[in-house]
């Protein structure tokens, strides 16, 4: 075993300013084990006094090599390792890795799966804004938002548990639809969160958008303008909230987004509260989309029926001989893929989440790469910070919606 | 291919000598290494690519020349555009210029790149592993690199794997 090497205080002189290698500021750690840092997340701040002049993050704690994992498994296989990576968007990241694959090997997939898919993801970005919602406040000190937060995030999940089985790691969409039907109570669960969710909005908004607590924390801080945004390769609700008009539900349109009236909450500040607005009201236009998407859900198949990339139902294995035999190489073998690549994009609720999938002509993936929309967001957040207090600091973090799962991988 | 496109694509493979590579409407460029700074920097200024999606590489391995393509996924937003620079590197000496001039954000993900694939980026400010722990060996989504698996210990070997576990004893 190879001996360990000590970081010295020279491998980070570049990183500091002269006074800190002097000894005039302080070099302070922030995590890895803090609670306001959402995760395993190392933050080196250079502080002179209560203020940040320097921020430099140190990621990699939560490293689970899924992009090498994948490699190593079938294309149906490796979508189980996709619902690890954003623990908060386990259905959204599904969702991209569903598309890509049937993206690279051509595969249809029937419109009620893509209603499905739609509403599935739409009630995942609500649950993911409301787990933000809930720790950003608390890291503010408004304790009652979390339990509040959390509340109505458990009726999503129990929907997910209704569909999947599963409350977070749903693996629920499948290359070429999804895995089964969704169950009869199924509309009944979803229209009865359609009704009271509204009001629990209005009443998150009455707890925090005029709160003068609230607005002292947020406004004006973490500053960040849309150049810097996009030369720093931010997206999501950070872009937006810059000014910058950018999802890809609306700019390109996937699985149907196209057919669902809602709106883009841009706002133009670049500071803590618009990306607080700008989240609260993505929540309602997400609660729309799902409205619609459950209104003109169609009646039928909810998986291809190209059997070279979908196994047959469980019914047809006993009676058809062709379905065995589908059944048996589908799951022994795997389907092969083109040798080419491709890649596609679709809008978490942090941001472009996209898949780099490159096949070989055979079963497994050569190379997926996924790009991950925390892994850039956390790369701005030094920017926003320079100048404010450790407090603030804290806002900001929150503010970002990092998933440290989303970033590592 | 998007008709929006189609002049950028020509205007770049007139000026930087590009390869075109197409697959499901994706447009991929086969750019050389010393271009690369100039190409992005057009397609910035002129081109209104603003954003750098991702940058990444695969690893062709064991062909060796080139062993690696380094893929830099660009999207423009106020066009609504993507394209898909893909630069071949040797795998005798793999070194890139680095492109944190152009896209800041690739500053992690070249040391990403760095940490993952073993590809220098020359000219980079902080080049130091991201996601691997700073005194690992090796560049695990290499080809060559193997996937790992823990040995399995049975009675007969327990304390001879045992000695050469890696883990704290007393």
């Amino acid at each position: 075993m190879p001996e360990l090497q000590e970081v010295t205080v020279d491998d980070l002189k570049h990183l500091v300013s002269d006074r800190a290698i002097k000894g005039e500021t302080m070099l302070l750690n922030m995590g890895p084990q803090h609670p306001s840092t959402h995760g395993v997340l190392r933050l080196l701040l250079e502080l002179d006094g209560e203020i940040v002049l320097n921020c430099i993050p140190d990621v990699g704690y939560l490293h689970t090599g899924v992009e090498k994992n994948m490699e190593a498994k079938t294309y149906q296989k490796a979508e189980v390792m996709t619902d690890r990576l954003d623990y908060m968007n386990n259905m959204g990241n599904n969702l991209s890795y569903v598309m890509a694959v049937e993206k690279l090997v051509d595969l249809d997939v029937p419109p009620r799966a893509q209603a499905l898919r739609v509403i599935l993801t739409e009630l995942q970005r609500i649950a993911s804004h409301l787990v933000w919602l809930g720790t950003s406040a608390l890291d503010l000190a408004a304790m009652s938002m979390f339990l509040y937060c959390f509340r109505e995030r458990e009726d999503i999940l129990d929907i997910f548990e209704l569909v999947s089985g599963q409350r977070m790691m749903t693996t629920y969409f499948r290359p070429g639809g999804v895995w089964r039907d969704v169950p009869v109570e199924f509309e009944a669960a979803v229209r009865n969160f359609i009704k009271i969710f509204p009001k629990r909005i209005d009443e998150y908004e009455a707890l925090l958008t005029k709160n003068p607590l609230f607005m002292d924390r947020t406004l004006g801080i973490g500053k960040l303008s849309g150049e810097d945004a996009l030369q720093y390769g931010a997206t999501g609700p950070i872009l937006r909230a810059s000014g910058v008009n950018w999802d890809l539900r609306k700019n390109r349109p996937y699985t149907g987004y196209e057919q669902y009236d809602f709106e883009i909450p841009v706002r133009t500040e670049g500071d803590v509260y618009a990306r607080y607005l700008v989240r609260v009201e993505e929540m309602r236009q997400a609660l729309r989309i799902v409205e619609q998407a459950l209104d003109k859900l169609p009646m039928g198949p909810v998986r291809s029926d190209n059997r070279k990339f979908v196994p047959p139902p469980r019914s047809e294995i006993g009676v058809s001989m062709e379905a065995l035999i589908h059944h048996f190489k589908l799951w022994t073998e795997g389907f092969p893929a083109p040798k080419a690549s491709i890649y596609s994009a679709v809008e978490s609720p942090r941001g472009e989440l996209g898949v780099y999938l490159e096949g070989d002509g055979g079963p497994k993936p050569y190379r997926v790469h996924w790009r991950t929309p925390s892994f850039d967001n956390m790369q701005v957040m030094p920017i926003m910070v320079k100048g404010l207090l450790v407090a603030d600091l804290v806002a900001v973090i929150g503010s970002v919606d990092i998933v440290l799962g989303d970033i590592d991988r | 291919m998007n008709k929006k496109l189609e002049p950028i694509v020509q205007a770049l493979q007139k000026e930087f000598d590009a390869q075109l590579e197409e697959f499901r409407d994706e447009v991929h460029l086969f750019i050389v290494p010393e271009r690369l700074v100039a190409a992005l920097t057009v397609l910035r200024d002129k081109h209104h690519f603003e954003l750098l999606s991702t940058l990444s590489a695969v690893d062709y391995w064991p062909q060796e020349n080139p062993r690696f393509h380094v893929i830099y996924q660009l999207t423009s937003v106020s066009k609504n555009l993507l394209l898909q620079l893909r630069v071949p590197v040797s795998g005798t000496a793999p070194v890139l210029p680095t492109v944190t001039g152009v896209y800041q954000n690739a500053n992690w993900r070249e040391r990403e790149l760095w940490d993952m694939f073993g590809i220098k980026c020359e000219g980079h400010p902080d080049l130091r592993r991201i996601l691997m722990p700073y005194d690992w060996q090796g560049h695990p989504l290499r080809k060559d690199y193997p996937l790992g698996y823990e040995e399995p210990q049975f009675t007969f070997n327990f304390d001879e794997i045992d000695l050469r576990k890696p883990y704290a004893k007393e």
